[in-house]
């Protein structure tokens, strides 16, 4: 405190908050009718699908999900995700569970969806990647609380809310790694694209794409995770499931409840990791 | 020789007054290089990296031109320069007449998709595709129909020996046949210009050597021109009709192989000459005597007998009178033949243990022939006589072709090389090591 009154008599203090308050209040009104909007589609959408997959038997949806991991990563890991998800169910946390891998798949769907397309850029334009580097640095050292507060008067306390800063968190992986997948390409190899008269087009679909797809899939891979640790810090803004769960055992003083919806939080953080971290696998292999 | 064949043959490339410098205010850089400054004095002065100064060239229709120079010469970047991988900084490169440094994106691309394809030396086959997806690849961005694109593939494929090979994936094939990929890739979409940059450098020897003669043979059926960048003087010697030798990024000679070899322009391409085995490069032509005497058919034993006295030999050919080689005479013969008042050296010539050549035998390969002593006749096309090769004679022409740029004790080795056929550099000096003791 000392050295900030000190400070504050020789140059008077920047009002950094004030400023980007103003700023945000300006954007929340100019913004209001959209992000309404927006707001409502997301809150039924996902209302509706949690409620659809909670009219189902928790048997029912596991042995779906045992079966996507059983398709995508083999029988080893759809066992380890079978007993996984028995526990989860069996420890009364099925319902909360369902809810956090829904926003999970919101969130991701809508982090690949803008972030591939700008690292694509950020890959092929030298300029668009050195503006884009250290606002990816900026996102990525962010404590990862702060952005659930201007997520507030835009989107409402929710789900919408808790995607919306979710997304924002999770992007940076996807954008970085397909940047880094097409910049690796060996230059003799764009070379021998263009060389031959490829369009740029031409040149991203044979080549580029195909062969950062391994990285672009590890970076997806870490959206996925991050947005899973994001969706759990987003109960504080009321998005419920597990992080929900874990939220009101703090305020309730209960660390045993604490503790199994951490647990419930691990064993979904193995099970997609494991899952998605197979594709990517596959996706080298073939390559 | 070269000089007619240019004026007559039609200018494919044509590079003029060609810079490239990078970094930023390219320009300046141009403008120092111009001013006759050094690329490391620019470099020095302003950071500016000049990759190519000042180079003008031809290249003739079905020419194979080989750049030549150490790495930082500038050489793969002139060639990255011709197809516009890079972009030149100052001056014009005409293909076909057509500057293609005033070209837009599209007409750039079209210019590359007709008229170029280029071969790399890391081979730079695309990793995810099968071989025969690779050789396409060029008629596929072209939009050509599968099934005539896929054919013309195999063709190419079958071209350089590959037959059987399309399903396999890059990763599967040894590093010869990787280049073979990248050439049949190449020659798919049947292109004027080949550029092959260091294309056979990443290969092993032998191999390399092996795929040399294959793209000379090849090129024999498929008539390209050739732009060929090597730091390799006896690849570019064996490859090129004609050199250019780069150094620092500008030419500091341009001619054919014998040119280079045989008349250096500066100390620089003397020292690279220095290390070349002239043997591979010398002809049978080159190192003839062309005077020698010989005896015609009707001369008769005794005027072929004065012949051999008056040069002090103790045998000569005989031709007929229209040049013809008809065999070897030994003085022994000869005097036989006059003891038996023989009028025609016809019955006392030797007609089936003679030793010819055509002129262009490498001199190499004659090393094994004058080692058993006999003379060497070296015949044209129609079998005309036109000079002899003897022991003495190889070594004086390549003590000749080395006496303004080699030092003294140099002869010596090349003469021990031509003392033991056949073998490599050390293995000579070696057993010239024993004779001398």
């Amino acid at each position: 405190m000392g050295t900030r009154e000190l400070m504050g008599d020789i140059i008077p203090q920047v009002p950094l908050s004030d400023w980007i308050e103003s700023i945000l209040s300006v954007l929340t009104t100019l913004l209001s009718t959209a992000t309404r909007a927006v707001s409502t589609v997301f809150r039924n959408g996902i209302r509706g699908i949690t409620g659809f997959l909670d009219t189902l038997p928790p048997i029912v949806l596991i042995l779906v999900l045992v079966g996507i991991a059983w398709a995508i990563a083999g029988r080893r890991i759809a066992i380890g995700s079978f007993l996984g998800f028995l526990f989860i169910w069996n420890i009364g946390l099925w319902g909360a569970m369902v809810s956090t891998l829904v926003l999970v798949f919101f969130a991701t769907i809508l982090a690949v969806a803008m972030g591939l397309p700008l690292g694509i850029v950020a890959g092929l334009s030298d300029r668009f990647f050195l503006i884009v580097k250290p606002i990816l640095d900026f996102m990525q050292t962010m404590p990862a609380f702060v952005y659930l507060i201007p997520a507030i008067p835009f989107f409402g306390l929710g789900a919408t809310s808790a995607i919306m800063s979710t997304v924002i968190f999770s992007i940076p992986p996807t954008i970085r790694l397909t940047a880094l997948g097409i910049r690796q390409i060996d230059k003799e190899l764009v070379e021998a694209a263009d060389s031959f008269g490829s369009t740029t087009y031409q040149k991203l679909v044979k080549l580029q794409l195909p062969l950062s797809l391994p990285t672009v899939m590890a970076g997806i891979n870490q959206t996925i995770m991050l947005a899973l640790s994001m969706v759990v810090i987003a109960s504080m803004i009321g998005a419920g499931g597990l992080g929900g769960e874990v939220w009101r055992a703090i305020q309730r003083l209960r660390p045993g409840d604490g503790f199994a919806a951490g647990l419930a939080v691990v064993i979904l953080a193995m099970i997609l990791d494991r899952v998605t971290q197979k594709i990517a696998a596959q996706d080298r292999k073939a390559s | 020789m070269s000089d007619n064949n240019s004026e007559k043959a039609n200018v494919k490339i044509s590079l003029r007054n060609v810079y490239k410098v990078f970094g930023k205010n390219a320009a300046r850089g141009v403008e120092l290089s111009k001013k006759g400054l050094s690329k490391d004095e620019i470099l020095e002065k302003t950071k500016l990296a000049v990759g190519v100064s000042n180079v003008s060239f031809d290249v003739y229709e079905g020419e194979t031109l080989v750049v030549m120079g150490l790495s930082g010469s500038g050489k793969s970047t002139l060639i990255r320069c011709v197809n516009r991988i890079m972009d030149p900084t100052a001056g014009e490169i005409l293909i076909d007449d057509v500057d293609i440094t005033k070209l837009n994106d599209d007409e750039l691309r079209e210019v590359r998709r007709k008229k170029f394809s280029m071969v790399f030396q890391s081979f730079a086959l695309f990793p995810h595709r099968r071989v025969i997806e690779n050789v396409e690849y060029g008629l596929e961005i072209q939009g050509v129909d599968k099934e005539v694109r896929r054919e013309k593939a195999e063709t190419a494929l079958k071209l350089v020996g590959l037959d059987g090979w399309g399903d396999y994936y890059p990763e599967n094939l040894s590093g010869g046949m990787k280049q073979r990929v990248g050439l049949a890739r190449a020659l798919s979409v049947d292109p004027d210009i080949l550029l092959m940059d260091e294309a056979f450098s990443a290969l092993d020897p032998l191999i390399r050597s092996d795929m040399q003669d294959e793209l000379i043979a090849l090129n024999d059926r498929v008539r390209k021109t050739i732009l060929f960048i090597t730091h390799d003087l006896d690849e570019a010697l064996k490859m090129g009709d004609r050199i250019v030798l780069m150094k620092d990024g500008y030419v500091v000679q341009i001619g054919t192989p014998e040119e280079i070899l045989t008349n250096p322009a500066d100390e620089y391409v003397q020292r690279f000459v220095a290390n070349v085995d002239i043997t591979k490069v010398l002809t049978a032509q080159d190192v003839m005597k062309i005077h020698s005497p010989v005896a015609f058919v009707k001369d008769g034993p005794r005027v072929a007998l004065r012949k051999m006295k008056e040069h002090g030999l103790s045998g000569m050919f005989v031709v007929k009178s229209s040049g013809e080689l008809v065999g070897h005479l030994t003085a022994d013969k000869a005097a036989q033949a006059a003891k038996n008042e023989d009028k025609w050296l016809d019955q006392v010539t030797d007609r089936d243990s003679v030793l010819s050549v055509p002129l262009d035998q490498p001199v190499r390969t004659l090393f094994p022939m004058v080692e058993s002593g006999n003379p060497i006749a070296v015949v044209d096309e129609d079998h005309h006589f036109k000079g002899v090769i003897v022991r003495g004679s190889i070594l004086a022409a390549l003590a000749e072709s080395h006496s303004d740029s080699t030092s003294i004790d140099e002869p010596s080795e090349l003469a021990s090389k031509v003392l033991t056929p056949g073998s490599n550099n050390e293995a000579a000096s070696d057993e010239a090591d024993k004779e001398n003791n």
